[in-house]
């Protein structure tokens, strides 16, 4: 059982004990322990079930690598599914459970699924889950989403804060170990600013556990002197808690700092993702030990050997009693010392080299451990937990020499150097054969805007296992950053590392060498994805040669931990499995994040109202006071109208539409885009972007103009006002306002550069009301002593008008077909003159409307709307515009393309009304149904709806629609299939449904 | 996220301040010009693997557009120049040829 120890725990602080419940279990830590730590010393070695077949699996690291030990932590408001609980932090009440059981830890249905693993061979899904097509939908969609997944997600609304911070350095290291400490040191030594990030708690990382000294002292008392240095260095900014998250072109980087993860009380931001511009980041990341394939290597007990290393002596914290140590390197001996020297049993060191190892081996030796070399574990007895080993020769097929008994295994299969960071943004990788490890080409890094590599590596990130290699390489680092971040690095001495020397490593992938199919269907290789050595071979005998391929297919290397330990040994074995190197199977791709980061971090303080501004128009105030229903429209809240108490939205709709015709309606028509388009050449300009022209505009008159874009298709519509010879007013859409601003900036910026023209779009300086129906010029009259009359002001006429004190420009133009006047006034204004109509209005009972009755009112009178009769594919004449485009211009935006032989297609739909036979109205976007079927079974089509209403003025539904041929079948019925079955059935009629002789807007 | 600098205001930013404007020195082809000019016109882009000239705006700045001389593979700017011109500029051409010789790029080299 594991335990803890009378002694040791150098992180440890005894004194204070901590409480926390574990599947509802309530159990004791110390300060400082980590979640497995503490689990561990309360003989919690079973913590989850994996993935696929539900195997009983524990702690397998202590640190962010770990693949089954991960946890719900929190509750409600705080849940958060697969937490490693090597990475997380103890506090006193920290709550978790385990995952992926069904219904407890303990005994779980699923593990059935290990009963029956031969049948759930690598590509299961995709070879049982294919046929018949038919049970896709409601037969396998459901199985399959019930099986997937670890964690759930969480119900609540996430209770605590998050936010980014935008940060510059010359120098960012990752890694606070010995090597990125040094890196560090000699990097603000030289003068750079300097930020070094660690992702754990404690600086060091974890060669004081790994013993030797530094200057002659213990590596612990080495690194307590250099942080204490790196602290009075005001050019050096130091952060626990903080991962390299990724490493982006020119040099962005993403730091990940869990601020309050470990102290939930605290105030302040939980997490803070820091976006960061580095001149050159030193990457001192490490290396990952990885595990060794042999069968029952997934049995709780079974643990990387640096783990129990660490737990040993950081946390005083056993595994077992008797351990077993399985290594092909000289670094796991050091946990077979360690493990002595603590008192506990080590009944054999099992070392895969025949000739043994060196320095260590011989200290081990000298303690009385057994070690036999050339051998390796055949297989692991125990279920839940390791009851004994057999022993065999590694170069065999696994025959059982011997049984030892323990109760946990510390393997080692060599280390793999941390190369994430230095890959993300492109650095390429070394198949190191002496070391057995893939490690950075230094000579071929991720490069900057300048063509330079900005990123460096330093310690076992850069393959250096040796203390002293990993120190001078790591000030050999900071140094060269500095330099090229233009500082100039001091001569200083390299700290002298001593620390025995160590034998060669010899990879072993397969234990033994020649395990039959049998161990090879219990020798995991991706312990969360349950991916064995038989699944990679499968995967290679059917194709999957590729290393990206055969990734995907048997799930190796997928999910939370991105096979931090399982990648190498699986591509190892796929490329023994094609009979091919391993630097020509070569890696997947590294991507960001290094380990999962919380999405809210990623979202920051983009929550709620500051998700996205909101554009409030200055009568805001006054339609929130007056119960607006509202619509957004962009970043804008537009009223789609403005219900009575007690009355629905669509009566609102239909009385606002109807007291408008009868009498006087007001429109808050502020959001309206307004660009002034001003120089000698502004006609010239405005006739190459409206299809009509508008260069022969009178001043004080106003034109409605297309604007397409080059490829033909009509983009945006509105009424231009001509304010004086060289001064346009161009109205647009309210979604157009800034797109058509940058399309009018784009032309003149890089293509018509010489021409003589300015604009300036001033949507947000002018409020602007609609003053619409019967009564509208009355209204205005009482306002102003200026002239409106009919005479004076004309139809498409402009004119600027004083109301009381507030200047305005009055435009006399009309989208409901009503005597309409659309008023500017400066924004500020725009509150007082709004409510000046209402009061003026009142004998006439005005009216506010909204957008949607705006939409009813243009479309009785057959007006398009961008975005409705629109959709990026309609042309003008599709629409019945012809007449505003003018024949008589050369060229326009637009025009090239529109002579395009698709363009001119007689058999393209055109704009047509739509009358239903019964009066009722048609469903939006539905299809008008033609003979036959097209190749892939369904009806043929002969024309859509692109608006419908129920109109208020004529009592009856309206629509509008682009038909085949549609303008020559007057009176022809067409049939519309609803989504419940029924067919509708609509007349085709003239577009304009009300006034067709314009007479109404013409007084 | 790569970092540019806008030739018209002299800010280096981030990407996120810039909006990506697809390839620079194309040729407007109008009315009278023939199906294939205009059809290579609105569609055929060039897509290299290496040099590249684009267009970009600096949206969220001065607004104004502007070319850039990048190399696709590796991520390097060769430089920035404004956008009112018909071809490179000498000297970037010459910088590009001094990071990557024998280069060429539609009729350009």
């Amino acid at each position: 059982m594991s335990t803890r120890l009378a002694n040791g725990g150098r992180l440890l602080n005894k004194a204070r004990t901590l409480e926390f419940t574990f599947n509802g279990k309530r159990f004791k830590g110390v300060e400082g322990d980590t979640l497995a730590s503490a689990l561990l010393a309360n003989d919690q070695m079973l913590v989850g079930r994996s993935f696929k077949y539900h195997r009983p699996r524990g702690i397998v690291s202590s640190g962010a690598e770990e693949p089954n030990a991960l946890v719900g932590l929190g509750e409600d408001a705080r849940f958060e599914p697969n937490q490693r609980v090597t990475t997380t932090e103890l506090f006193d009440g920290l709550t978790c459970a385990s995952q992926n059981h069904w219904p407890s830890l303990e005994f779980d249905i699923g593990a059935i699924n290990a009963k029956l693993s031969r049948f759930l061979p690598a590509g299961f899904y995709y070879k049982t889950f294919m046929f018949p097509r038919p049970f896709w939908k409601h037969v396998y969609e459901p199985i399959i989403r019930q099986s997937a997944g670890l964690g759930r997600a969480p119900r609540d609304r996430d209770q605590d804060s998050y936010e980014h911070f935008y940060a510059f350095f010359d120098v960012v290291v990752i890694g606070g170990g010995v090597a990125g400490l040094q890196a560090a040191k000699a990097a603000g030594d030289a003068g750079a600013k300097v930020l070094l990030m660690e992702q754990t708690p404690h600086w060091g990382g974890r060669a004081p556990v790994d013993g030797g000294t530094v200057d002659g002292q213990p590596v612990d008392k080495f690194v307590d002197g250099i942080v204490s240095v790196l602290e009075t260095m005001e050019n050096v900014t130091l952060r626990r808690r903080m991962m390299g998250a990724g490493v982006y072109d020119h040099g962005y980087l993403l730091g990940y700092e869990r601020v309050n993860d470990h102290r939930p009380d605290a105030s302040g931001p939980r997490h803070r993702l820091w976006r960061i511009r580095a001149g050159q980041i030193v990457t001192a990341t490490g290396a990952i030990e990885r595990p060794i394939c042999f069968s029952g290597n997934d049995v709780p007990g079974v643990m990387l050997a640096s783990a129990v290393r660490d737990y040993a002596v950081d946390y005083g914290v056993s595994i077992g009693d008797r351990t077993v140590v399985v290594t092909n390197n000289d670094d796991a001996y050091r946990t077979a010392i360690t493990l002595k020297k603590l008192g506990l049993e080590i009944p054999a060191i099992v070392d895969t080299r025949a000739s043994g190892g060196g320095a260590l081996a011989g200290e081990a030796i000298e303690l009385g451990i057994r070690v036999e070399n050339g051998k390796g574990i055949a297989r692991v007895k125990g279920k839940k937990r390791v009851e004994a080993v057999e022993i065999c020769v590694q170069a065999g097929e696994g025959a059982a020499l011997e049984e030892i008994r323990c109760d946990a295994v510390a393997m080692s299969g060599g280390w793999s150097p941390i190369v994430h960071l230095w890959s993300h943004c492109g650095g390429k990788l070394l198949w190191d054969e002496e070391k057995a490890m893939f490690r950075p080409d230094v000579d071929n890094a991720p490069t900057g805007a300048d063509g330079q590599g900005f990123v460096r590596c330093a310690g076992a990130a850069e393959g250096h296992l040796d203390l002293a290699d990993v120190l001078n390489g790591a000030d050999a680092a900071g140094k060269a950053a500095a330099q090229a971040t233009g500082h100039t690095p001091k001569r200083s001495k390299v700290p002298v590392a001593d620390n025995p020397k160590e034998a060669g490593i010899e990879p072993v992938w397969l234990m033994p060498q020649g395990a039959g199919v049998k161990l090879r269907m219990k020798a995991w290789l991706d312990y969360q994805n349950d991916v064995k050595v038989s699944d990679v071979q499968l995967a290679a005998r059917e194709g999957f040669e590729s290393v990206e391929h055969a990734k995907r297919y048997t799930t190796l290397g997928m999910a939370t931990d991105q096979g931090k330990l399982s990648n190498i040994n699986g591509l190892a074995i796929l490329s023994d499995a094609l009979g091919q190197p391993i630097p020509q199977t070569g890696t997947t791709t590294f991507r960001p994040p290094y380990t999962p980061i919380s999405l809210a971090s990623i979202a920051g303080e983009a929550r709620n109202e500051t998700f996205q501004p909101l554009r409030k128009t200055p009568m805001h105030r006054w339609h929130a006071e007056n119960g607006a229903y509202w619509e957004p429209v962009g970043a804008w809240r537009r009223p789609y109208c403005f219900p009575k108490p007690g009355e629905s939205i669509e009566d609102a709709v239909q009385r606002e539409v109807k007291a408008t015709r009868d009498s006087l309606g007001l429109l808050d028509a502020s959001t309206l885009g307004k660009i002034i388009v001003k120089g000698p050449d502004a006609g010239r300009f405005l006739d190459m972007l409206y299809t009509n022209m508008m260069s022969t505009l009178k001043p004080g008159r106003c034109r409605y103009g297309l604007m397409c874009n080059e490829n033909g298709f009509l983009m945006d519509d509105g009424v231009v006002a001509r304010l004086d010879e060289e001064t346009f007013l161009c109205h647009t859409t309210t979604g157009g306002a800034e797109s058509i601003h940058a399309h009018m900036e784009e032309w003149l910026q890089t293509e018509w550069w010489d021409w003589k023209v300015y604009t300036a779009n001033v949507t947000e300086q002018f409020a602007q009301v609609a003053v619409v129906g019967p009564k509208a010029r009355k209204v205005l009259e009482k306002l102003t002593d200026d002239d409106i009359s009919a005479e004076a002001l004309s139809f498409m006429g402009w004119t600027d008008v004083t109301f009381g004190t507030i200047r305005a420009r009055v435009f006399r133009i009309s989208f409901s077909g009503e005597l309409s006047y659309e008023i500017a006034v400066r924004a500020s204004h725009g509150r007082a003159f709004w409510d000046m109509i209402l009061k003026a209005g009142a004998e006439f009972d005005v009216t506010p409307y909204g957008t949607e009755a705006l939409h009813i009112m243009r479309a009785e009178k057959g007006f398009i709307m961008i975005g409705d009769e629109t959709d990026g594919t309609v042309i003008p004449q599709d629409l019945g515009l012809d007449w505003a485009i003018s024949k008589k211009k050369d060229d326009y935006l637009g025009k090239r393309a529109q002579e395009r032989r698709h363009m001119s297609d007689p058999t393209r739909w055109k704009l047509v009304g739509l009358e239903t036979l019964d009066g009722a109205t048609l469903p939006d976007g539905a299809y008008a149904t033609a003979q036959g079927n097209n190749a892939n079974g369904q009806r043929n089509v002969q024309g859509r709806v692109t608006s419908t209403y129920h109109s208020p003025t004529l009592g009856r539904g309206i629509a509008m629609g682009l038909v085949l041929n549609g303008p020559d079948r007057m009176g022809e019925v067409l049939e519309f299939p609803k989504v419940d079955g029924t067919v509708m059935r609509a007349k085709i009629v003239e577009p304009v449904f009300y006034d067709k002789d314009g007479e109404k807007q013409n007084v | 996220m790569l970092i540019l600098t806008c030739p018209c205001c002299g800010v280096t930013a981030e990407e996120t301040e810039f909006h990506g404007g697809g390839e620079a020195h194309i040729k407007r082809h109008g009315p009278g010009s023939s199906d294939d000019e205009f059809h290579g016109y609105l569609f055929e882009k060039v897509n290299p693997k290496g040099v590249h000239f684009e267009r970009w705006r600096h949206a969220n700045g001065c607004g104004k557009w502007f070319h850039a001389a990048r190399c696709t593979v590796t991520l390097e700017v060769f430089g920035t120049y404004s956008a009112q011109t018909t071809e490179p500029p000498q000297d970037i051409k010459d910088r590009i040829s001094a990071r990557r010789p024998g280069w060429s790029w539609r009729e350009f080299a």
